[in-house]
């Protein structure tokens, strides 16, 4: 009868340690949200994940229907199992909603970023660095006496790991687009 | 056949054909077009609230208790920004209601135009959906749209922002019934597999419990019923949230009362111990769980909720049922009947037994006096002297709210308002006048602390003006309740701020805004006082002072699961051995 316990006044901290201790490990899902293409759907989307404390690693939108009027937001998110079918089911609910796929969870995918990489130097680094581009297959799309711009598409490892095979090298500047992603097969 | 009209014709056109009666609102600048047609027209009454926020709540208590949509017209900036509490309240309770709100024009939309918001922004995350109208051609069937958004699904607030050059540009009228359907649709029928799973536990299971919410009454007057015939047919115990009283009725004979931090001890007890646990239309809230570690830990929980991501949010359920209660309910009904009609007869009577112990426990009674009137037996005089009335209770926030929970009894859906989910103090007023709008010859009662009352006390003026004989049955204990409960029992006694100084002498005020006021002190008038509001045509003020540190028992401390429920402060005086399962 530990409720007998509690005297008057013994404790201020009396609320809120409500989370599961059975907490599981984070694991990172890509999700595809075909939204209405309409003004503020986007904030909707974003508001959710801010407002209920979920994590956005990468975020892509464009619209991908014309006629029909939809847009697609693919969205790399974290968290446990659990959190992650609460994202879904909350993302299910809004109303400018048509569809969510959880790329991760339906199957095999193909996820792609494109990336730009400023990268200024002169002499050996400069040499080694359009040498690296052409193993990772990036074009150059501008060049100057002392820099490149690349262009290189691929998964967000293979952007990660050429970008830190440039900083050595005189990286400047990176610009990603966010993950793109389709389920694989018809 | 298209007809051209101007915008705010549009929507005075639209509300007609959604069949709105009764709009509250409060003129200025971006909504003038919009009154300009209100005032040539006689099929839509306008009620003048005294602040938007009284607009919102008495929308709420319009479509809270008639089952329709409650309708607000506010104008832009301080308008919309006034009526955010109001949204957040209708969105945290799925109440169906619909706010207009006025816009500058569009072409100064981002200048920071006199009165304006960006109304659809700040009141996107308070709203299930929201639009700002940007062409004249698209307002009615935006419009219709609204409507069926708030009511498909889980209901819910919707907002339209339309600015002021789009109520004034003419273009085509859209008719509800040439609006292209929405592809909103949620699904209302539940899975017949999950369903039979829910049967096949119901027929075997030792300790069942019915643990009911909100979702009963939203659902509708069918829902209700198939409700009770499930209950009646089984015999199984049920529960209810703070939103769900009235689904079941509280006279009924398996009705347990309600659980919750502020529920009954049978009721909490039910939950910690029983073994199958089939919540209809409630969402495992805070203040219903306790401690989720420690939450009913021998059962299998069953969740009905039209709402998915209700489901596994904050209680892991073993068979989910996405749907409409109503129509999971008949499907309920019809397999089991179809399988026998069978239940576990031999648990069940232990079960009762174990239920008719905890009951005994008498957890509501208190300390009568002779001197100070206890808000207990305050709300118990009111129960017996309106038992029978064609009554409706809304309440404010605070002890009186869980008091009046505890001590009225609701044997009919959509007669209970209150503000559950975000508990706004200053609700209770407003909401009355709402109800009683859409009640006109009903008896209302807003039951009421006198620290919430005095947020909303403005709309006093409304009820005046538009004849809405509201009674406001104030249990006054010059503080502010709750607050003063939780610092005696968690915060050492120190009280701070929780005391009001200065109050109005209420019937003072009452006489001020033109209504009565009744002043009751010794428990041995308090009968004949309530016989006066009763019997007085028109809006009284009735200032019930009470008992002032009287505590709301039973009580659930925060963080604490169902089976640490305080009884009384004094914890020794709670007879132990009668708790565990």
């Amino acid at each position: 009868m530990s409720a007998l316990n509690i005297k008057k006044g013994a404790s201020s901290h009396s609320a809120y340690d409500l989370r599961d201790s059975h907490s599981e490990v984070e694991e990172s899902h890509t999700l595809a949200v075909i939204v209405e293409n309409e003004p503020g759907v986007l904030a909707r989307v974003i508001g959710l994940f801010s407002g209920r404390g979920y994590n956005i690693d990468s975020l892509t939108v464009a619209e991908v229907d014309h006629t029909g009027h939809r847009s697609r937001i693919t969205v790399v998110t974290r968290g446990t199992p659990a959190v992650i079918d609460q994202i879904e089911a909350q993302l299910g609910r809004m109303v400018p909603v048509f569809a969510v796929h959880d790329l991760t969870a339906e199957g095999p995918s193909v996820q792609r970023e494109l990336a730009l990489f400023k990268v200024a130097g002169k002499g050996e680094a400069r040499i080694e660095a359009l040498r690296l581009a052409e193993i990772f297959r990036a074009h150059v799309v501008d060049s100057t006496l002392e820099s490149f711009v690349f262009e290189m598409t691929g998964t967000s490892e293979k952007i990660d790991s050429f970008a830190d095979l440039m900083r050595p090298l005189g990286l400047k500047e990176i610009a990603r687009t966010g993950v793109a992603a389709l389920s694989r097969g018809a | 056949m298209t007809r051209q009209m101007t915008g705010a014709k549009m929507v005075v056109q639209a509300l007609k054909d959604q069949g709105v009666e009764v709009v509250f609102g409060y003129p200025g600048g971006a909504v003038l077009p919009i009154y300009d047609e209100i005032f040539q027209q006689n099929d839509i009454r306008h009620i003048l609230v005294r602040h938007e926020q009284g607009a919102i709540h008495m929308a709420e208590g319009y479509a809270r208790s008639t089952g329709k949509v409650g309708v607000a017209l506010v104008t832009s900036g301080p308008g919309a920004t006034n009526a955010v509490t109001g949204l957040t309240d209708a969105l945290m309770d799925s109440i169906p209601i619909i706010v207009l709100t006025g816009q500058v024009p569009t072409f100064m939309i981002g200048t920071d135009g006199f009165q304006e918001a960006d109304t659809v922004g700040i009141t996107r995350p308070c709203t299930k959906m929201n639009w700002l109208v940007k062409d004249t051609a698209k307002l009615a069937e935006t419009i219709h749209t609204a409507f069926h958004v708030a009511t498909a699904g889980r209901p819910g607030p919707v907002l339209v922002d339309i600015p002021k050059d789009v109520q004034f540009a003419q273009s085509d009228y859209t008719p509800k019934e040439k609006s292209k359907t929405s592809h909103y649709q949620p699904r209302v029928k539940g899975d017949i597999d999950q369903i039979t799973r829910l049967v096949e536990m119901m027929e075997t299971a030792d300790r069942p419990l019915f643990y009911t919410g909100g979702g009963v009454i939203n659902s509708g007057r069918a829902a209700s019923q198939l409700l009770r015939e499930l209950v009646e047919a089984t015999g199984f115990p049920i529960t209810s949230t703070l939103m769900g009283l009235g689904a079941y009725p509280a006279s009924g004979k398996h009705w347990i009362g309600m659980l919750g931090m502020h529920g009954l001890y049978e009721a909490n007890l039910a939950m910690h111990g029983c073994d199958l646990m089939i919540n209809i239309g409630a969402r495992f809230d805070d203040r219903i769980t306790g401690r989720i570690s420690d939450f009913s830990p021998k059962s299998k929980k069953v969740h009905v909720d039209i709402d998915p991501s209700s489901v596994n949010k904050v209680i892991r359920v073993d068979v989910p049922i996405i749907g409409d209660v109503g129509h999971v309910l008949e499907d309920v009904l019809k397999v089991w009947k179809s399988r026998g009609r069978k239940v576990n007869k031999a648990g069940l009577e232990k079960w009762w037994k174990q239920i008719a112990e905890w009951q005994a426990v008498k957890c509501l009674s208190y300390d009568q006096s002779k001197t100070t009137i206890k808000p207990q037996y305050a709300l118990e005089r009111l129960e017996a002297l309106t038992k029978g009335m064609d009554r409706y209770i809304c309440t404010e926030v605070g002890q009186h709210q869980m008091w009046a929970a505890q001590y009225l009894g609701f044997d009919e859906p959509h007669r209970w308002m209150t503000s559950g989910g975000l508990g706004t103090m200053g609700y209770g007023l407003p909401a009355s006048i709402g109800v009683q709008i859409a009640h006109p010859e009903a008896l209302v009662i807003n039951v009421a602390g006198e620290a919430s009352w005095l947020m909303n006390m403005q709309e006093m003026g409304t009820a005046m003006q538009f004849r809405a004989p509201v009674k406001q049955f104030i249990l006054n204990n010059e503080r502010l309740g709750m607050v003063r409960q939780w610092q005696e029992l968690l915060h050492g006694e120190r009280y701070s701020s929780s005391w009001s100084e200065s109050l109005p002498d209420f019937v003072k005020l009452a006489e001020a805004f033109g209504c009565k006021g009744i002043q009751v002190t010794d428990p041995a008038d308090l009968d004949e006082a309530i016989r006066e509001m009763l019997a007085y045509d028109g809006p009284v003020i009735f200032d019930c002072r009470v008992e002032k540190h009287e505590n709301c028992f039973p009580m659930i401390p925060s963080g604490k699961p169902h089976n640490e429920m305080l009884l009384s402060a004094d914890a020794s005086a709670f007879k132990s051995g009668a708790v565990l399962v």
